[in-house]
């Protein structure tokens, strides 16, 4: 096989090792958007929260003497995750609930009130600058020659892979299986009628914010260890592209979510291999705002219809 | 859950959410990553914020009719002796004389800030006209303000456009930017579009940072000459030969606070402006019918108003005020760069208006007094600053959407006597 051709090959395998952690985080916005139909546009900052407690996990654990990549890793996301959903349960218990019944407008405000609260309590609490985390899992799979042409895949790389695909899979059977997952697509479809159910859409409501930040915790850590820094400003650009992802997908579907963010991962990938790396951002949102404006309903979406 | 219980565990969740990130601190090592505790006033902070919400969630009831009683609460008005418009007339006479002496009676500083406040006022007011009156949300305001300061910039650095040619053609050429996105992206629904606009704002910011040979990218553009009275310079020295300055023209000695009040005067001539033609705005057809729109838009469709349109004249002439505020922010900074137009700008200018009062114009000049003087008196005040700003418009989204001071509906009063 010629040069080109593993270029491209390793372009591809980088985006869609970024986009399975937009996916990770667009399903957050999709699932809240498909339930109350708001955009939570404090979920990137969850995200960023995510990589904070997960680095601090990961240096305190290291300190107390746990060298174990994997029990290292296993144990810092389990913390991050339970920190991340405390946060994802308390910002829509502080500002979204009591703004359900009033317009999409006002509760957009409030999201991006919170966005800016939490951006700013994490400048002030562990300082601007960028923290740097030594890169902990060296190495990867070397495919063809290792002095010519090559495909690299990091051992990274195919644990963010894995970790997606096993978040997603149980995402799905939770929501497809699970009692809390038939609440759960029940309040998408009315959620007037599934309170008069007697189901409690609150706790639905709480449970999908829930499952939002833990899966953007996730994606935190996992990126957090691949690109190896963080700083309080990563969650604004992040939370955008995975909105995008969400959007692109079709937003209020699961499986779009997933789809959106490979898309996206892969195309910012190509663009910033053989296009410009510097336009890589205008990339994301150029994309948004034409699928906006050509095909707002998304790839697996469905078409919204105005009541009167 | 007893009154206990929830109080206890919300201070638990409140304990988990600070724990981990205000009472731990990371600090690089070498190369390695170092955990430890945080500073004590970032601990005592912490507890103090969970015994606050611990005591909060057990007094609930009394909390939520507070809350209550500031939603509906019309105390906060406009004073009875403002009611009238003829006393209304008296008093804005009163209050122009008043801005207009005010940079002869004061500081030099103090009249630099002032002239940064009318700046926000600008923009709080060319804002009010698109998120107040039509409801649109723009997230990406800042672009067409970027769009304003770099045509004066770049205009003068090439061509040596003068500021005063330039104002027009900034307002202009924001319009058309604001037009030729919001042809394609108004039609989109509420929350769509302000995301759309957050992407535009964005794109502006990256292809300012990245076309380097135009705009000089990260570096900005210095140098930018300030504005002239009728050709006179408030320079020392007149930049080329032939040409006058303020002081020789008067025959005055020189003072660098001649410049500083003549932008100020300026810029207030700017803001009454604004005020001027929106106030006129709002009570011609297209005004009422942007209320119209934000207030229900099916029914103004069936009204045979054209929604699209209507939206789209909020949206120029919003961002025309915008180009406004830019190319003279431009002239007054003398030097610009990307670094100043980020989304924080447009979040700030965002809460001016949330916090004055969706349409209210008074309400949103006294917001951008509020927003930018305070800062500005307590500068230890000024790293807090987004923090409030940010759970401001949480808390005056839940308290008062409606804003501190809302707008009141333009109406007839018949005379009493």
């Amino acid at each position: 096989m010629s040069e080109s051709i593993y270029y491209f090959l390793q372009q591809i395998a980088n985006g869609l090792t970024i986009g399975s952690t937009y996916a990770l985080i667009a399903i957050g916005y999709t699932m809240v958007y498909g339930i109350i139909g708001m955009i939570n546009f404090a979920h990137g900052e969850v995200y960023m929260i995510g990589t904070y407690v997960a680095f601090i996990a990961l240096a305190g654990l290291s300190m107390l003497g746990i060298d174990n990549p994997f029990l290292l890793i296993g144990i810092a996301l389990a913390v991050s995750i339970v920190v991340a959903s405390a946060y994802g349960f308390s910002i829509e218990r502080v500002a979204y609930r009591p703004l359900r019944s009033s317009k999409r407008l006002i509760a957009l405000i409030s999201a991006i009130g919170m966005s800016i609260f939490l951006q700013n309590y994490i400048r002030l609490a562990q300082g601007s600058r960028d923290i740097a985390m030594p890169s902990m899992i060296k190495g990867g799979f070397l495919f063809g020659s290792p002095e010519g042409s090559h495909i690299m895949i990091s051992y990274m790389q195919v644990i963010i892979m894995v970790t997606t695909v096993l978040c997603m899979v149980g995402l799905t059977l939770f929501i497809t299986r699970s009692r809390m997952g038939r609440a759960c697509r029940a309040c998408a479809q009315d959620i007037g009628m599934t309170n008069l159910l007697g189901i409690n859409s609150n706790n639905v409501i709480a449970v999908t914010f829930i499952i939002g930040a833990s899966l953007a915790a996730v994606a935190g850590m996992l990126l957090g260890l691949y690109y190896g820094v963080v700083n309080p400003y990563i969650g604004f650009i992040a939370g955008l592209k995975a909105f995008t992802a969400a959007v692109l997908g079709g937003i209020g579907s699961i499986p779009g979510a997933m789809l959106g963010g490979l898309i996206l991962g892969v195309s910012e990938s190509l663009t910033g291999g053989y296009l410009t790396a510097e336009y890589k951002d205008v990339v994301a949102f150029s994309l948004l705002i034409l699928i906006l404006l050509f095909m707002p309903q998304g790839i697996l979406g469905k078409p919204e219809v105005e009541k009167i | 859950m007893s009154r206990v219980t929830s109080a206890f565990v919300a201070a638990l969740i409140t304990l988990i959410l600070g724990g981990f990130l205000l009472g731990l601190s990371l600090t690089s090592e070498g190369i390695n990553l170092v955990v430890g505790p945080s500073t004590p006033g970032k601990i005592t902070f912490l507890f103090v914020g969970v015994a606050i919400v611990f005591v909060l969630q057990y007094f609930r009831e009394h909390v939520g009719r507070f809350t209550t009683h500031m939603r509906s609460d019309q105390r906060m008005e406009l004073p009875s002796f403002l009611r009238s418009s003829q006393q209304q007339r008296i008093w804005t006479m009163f209050v122009i004389i008043g801005l207009l002496l005010f940079p002869f009676l004061s500081s030099r500083g103090a009249v630099d800030i002032a002239t940064l406040t009318l700046i926000y006022v600008m923009l709080g007011l060319g804002l009010n006209v698109v998120v107040g009156l039509a409801g649109l949300l723009d997230l990406g305001y800042v672009g067409f303000y970027a769009v304003g300061a770099y045509t004066y910039a770049l205009l003068n650095m090439y061509f040596g456009v003068s500021f005063w040619v330039a104002l027009p053609i900034a307002g202009g050429l924001a319009a058309l930017f604001g037009f030729l996105l919001g042809f394609p992206v108004l039609r989109l629904r509420g929350d769509y579009l302000a995301i759309v606009t957050l992407g535009f704002g964005e794109i502006i910011r990256i292809l300012l940072n990245n076309w380097t040979d135009l705009t000089g990218g990260p570096n900005g553009i210095a140098r930018i000459p300030k504005p002239t009275l009728f050709g006179l310079e408030f320079s020392r020295r007149p930049s080329e030969e032939g040409a006058t300055t303020f002081h020789e023209f008067f025959g005055i000695s020189y003072s660098s606070e001649y410049k500083v009040i003549f932008l100020y005067l300026m810029a207030l001539l700017l803001v009454l402006l604004t005020v001027y033609v929106i106030r006129r705005l709002i009570r011609m057809p297209i005004g009422r019918a942007w209320e119209a729109l934000r207030e229900d838009e099916i029914a103004c469709r069936a009204l045979g108003l054209n929604p699209t349109m209507i939206k789209l004249g909020a949206f120029t002439i919003g961002a025309s005020f915008a180009g406004f505020a830019g190319s003279f922010f431009a002239a007054r900074q003398g030097f610009i760069s990307p670094e100043s137009f980020t989304f924080i700008e447009s979040a700030i200018i965002l809460a001016i208006v949330v916090l004055g009062g969706m349409g209210s114009q008074l309400g949103v000049i006294l917001a951008a007094i509020a927003m930018t003087v305070l800062p500005e008196l307590a500068r230890e005040f000024d790293e807090y600053r987004m923090l409030l700003f940010g759970l401001m418009m949480v808390l005056m989204m839940i308290w008062r959407p409606q804003g501190l001071l809302p707008m009141k509906r333009p109406h007839m009063e018949l005379k009493r006597d």
